[in-house]
């Protein structure tokens, strides 16, 4: 239990600083860190694949500038929170380009196989690793049916204080939880997609029937990825 | 042979032993310097990466906790099944198996992302995590192997023998089903998604722990010039071979069930097919080397009573058990996942790509601490404790 709110004030402080850093000029409604995470919310996202254009990477590159996530050159051992996937139907050959991500499992493989509860899912459905906890087993990585994550291969410099990171520790797409919890009410992919004038992703809360993330479910469907592992996923796809 | 007959007796710590231990020595030392250098640098200097997380080091460590498991094996006929020529070596059975086990975490413990970390480890526990069960699992079969081996040293306690020895046995049988359930509990990965990797695992422990076992009693015997029975030698080998079909027969099993389900297809097809290096190295390797061969060895009636054929035979299912971990592990993280059956995927991330793997010097290097710390235990504990029986020849027929 003790574990569990450290943790918690430990986010929410970082979210904090990640706010005092970023607002310059931004009217923010930083969430009150006495405030504890609740499950009245559920975090998630909405991918319109037909919206999403295959020569454009903007989500990933926003996502690795805001988190500092650095190319060395290495494809094999760098990080990547997101990439972009280009997914062809061998019967016709129509292919379709979508955003691949830590899909913020409702029941996250990732979280019951880790031997010290460092890979865990806050209450509002965004799934994190403790920096502080994880001892870099890489079994959360094993049994994630995604490939959502990466585990740090080297030394990294230049810390953004909203984005801890260090070697032989695993991570992965945090939803931006630092945007999260400062009220941002948006992740660095879905604000430069929009941006760029793809809206392919939406950014919002699933368990508020009036957000637009959940009229457009409402509306559309939605679908999984690999729905079959009853995961239930707080990323859903459509026109997959 | 009566059991309270049996003559114990240190080796002798001439020079071969001090040397022996000197080399093992020598080995850790240049594990450890390349482990240093690994936790300096961090993994990227490895050929572990984002698609093949485990590597080499698991394959070593997997492969010593699963055969520690089996070294146990002459303990538990002996002491539970009450076999009496096999009591004689029930000791080294168990500090066998404590020194495998041994190796086997400290390979997983250093090739950790942070390995400082190993009290957050031992304190913080996710129970539903089958990883952390096994932490219990395999630090408390030390224990049980310590409480077995004082039982077997105390006279006074030797009504408690066979307590002991199936306390043991149980719990390496759980252990072992815990090891093989880290990978069958991988739902989404094509390869361990079964739940026959269980007792799969468990029958390969039987296999891989008695070759080990009996290669080193035959090293012990040959270093401290005790002469090894040609019937006690053979009795092994005829167990081994048992363990060696059964092993086979639960992989072709694996495979038939894996070959009935449509969406297995692939995957079998990138292991039995000969074209992976995975495939061929099941072929040649695990199967041909490290099966066939052995059993051919094993009952060929111009090997069968050969000593140096069975010994050949017994390396040869340790050279085949390595390769076997190498295919289940790596060949399983290599073949990619599936996230849309069916379609074709690529992506910046190796995405619908069979994933590279190439072992680095410094993955070696901590599979053969492993195996020097392993053996410095049994080493040491030969030359500290009445280990060993001072007569393994064959009974003299009566009369
Ligand atoms: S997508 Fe992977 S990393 Fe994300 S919550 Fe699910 S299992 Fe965990
Ligand atoms: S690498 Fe870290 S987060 Fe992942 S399972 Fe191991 S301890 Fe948990």
């Amino acid at each position: 239990m003790s574990l569990d709110l450290s943790r918690r004030e430990f986010l929410q402080g970082a979210g904090a600083a990640g706010a005092l850093t970023l607002a310059p000029g931004v009217f923010l409604h930083a969430k009150d860190p006495e405030v504890p995470v609740t499950d009245a919310v559920r975090w998630g996202m909405l991918v319109d694949t037909r919206l999403c254009q295959e020569d454009c990477d903007a989500c990933v590159t926003a996502c690795n500038e805001e988190h500092n996530l650095e190319d060395l050159g290495r494809p094999e051992t760098d990080a990547q929170w997101i990439r972009k996937l280009t997914v062809r139907d061998p019967l016709g050959g129509r292919t379709i380009s979508l955003p691949m991500m830590c899909q913020h499992c409702e029941n996250p493989p990732c979280v019951d196989v880790c031997p010290t509860g460092a890979s865990f899912r806050r209450v509002d459905g965004i799934v994190l690793v403790d920096k502080h906890t994880c001892i870099g087993c890489r079994y959360c990585m094993m049994a994630c049916p995604y490939k959502a994550r990466s585990f740090i291969h080297e030394n990294l410099t230049e810390q953004l204080p909203h984005a801890p990171r260090g070697k032989g520790c695993v991570e992965s797409c945090t939803m931006c939880v630092h945007k999260v919890d400062a009220g941002e009410n948006t992740t660095a992919c879905a604000e430069a997609c929009h941006k760029d004038g793809h809206q392919a992703i939406l950014f919002g809360d699933l368990n508020d029937p009036d957000s637009e993330i959940s009229k457009r479910i409402q509306e559309f469907g939605a679908t999984q990825i690999r729905a079959d592992l009853g995961l239930n996923t707080g990323v859903r796809y459509q026109n997959l | 042979m009566s059991v309270a007959s049996i003559r114990y007796a240190t080796l002798d710590a001439g020079r071969s032993y001090w040397g022996l231990l000197a080399v093992l020595a020598g080995v850790t030392l240049v594990g450890l310097a390349g482990f240093l250098h690994l936790e300096h640098e961090g993994h990227w200097i490895t050929g572990m990466n984002n698609q093949v997380v485990w590597g080499i080091p698991h394959v070593f460590a997997v492969f010593l906790i699963v055969a520690a498991s089996g070294a146990l094996n002459v303990a538990s006929i002996a002491s539970v099944f009450g076999q009496v020529t096999y009591k004689p070596l029930a000791r080294l059975s168990g500090l066998l198996a404590a020194g495998l086990l041994i190796g086997g975490l400290v390979i997983l413990v250093l090739d950790l992302g942070r390995p400082d970390r190993l009290i957050v480890a031992m304190t913080y526990y996710n129970f539903k995590s089958i990883f952390a069960w096994n932490i219990f699992l395999y630090t408390g079969l030390l224990a049980v192997i310590a409480l077995y081996m004082f039982v077997l040293f105390q006279p006074a306690f030797a009504r408690w023998t066979r307590a002991a020895g199936t306390l043991a046995l149980l719990w390496r049988l759980i252990l072992t089903t815990g090891t093989g359930a880290i990978f069958g509990f991988l739902v989404a990965r094509q390869g361990y998604d079964a739940a026959i990797m269980a007792p799969l695992f468990i029958i390969m422990s039987f296999s891989f722990g008695t070759a080990v076992f009996m290669l080193v009693l035959t090293a012990a015997c040959h270093g401290s010039g005790r002469v090894l029975g040609d019937a006690l030698l053979f009795r092994l080998k005829n167990l081994l071979a048992v363990f060696v079909s059964a092993v086979l027969y639960f992989v072709l099993a694996y495979h038939i069930t894996n070959l009935y389900a449509t969406e297995h297809h692939g995957y079998e097809a990138f292991i039995l097919n000969f074209e992976s290096l995975y495939s061929k190295l099941f072929w040649i390797g695990q199967v041909g080397f490290g099966s066939l061969v052995p059993l051919a060895l094993f009952y060929a009636p111009r090997t069968r009573t050969c000593r140096i054929s069975t010994h050949v035979g017994a390396g040869l299912v340790i050279l085949g058990g390595l390769i076997q971990m190498y295919v289940i592990i790596i060949g399983g993280q290599a073949y990619p996942l599936v996230l849309f059956p069916g379609m074709e995927e690529s992506s910046s991330f190796y995405d619908g790509v069979v994933a590279s793997y190439i072992p680095s010097i410094w993955e070696f290097l901590l599979g053969f601490t492993g195996v020097a710390i392993s053996l410095i235990v049994v080493v040491a504990g030969l030359g500290a404790l009445g280990i060993l029986p001072e007569d393994l020849s064959d009974p003299k027929p009566a009369g």
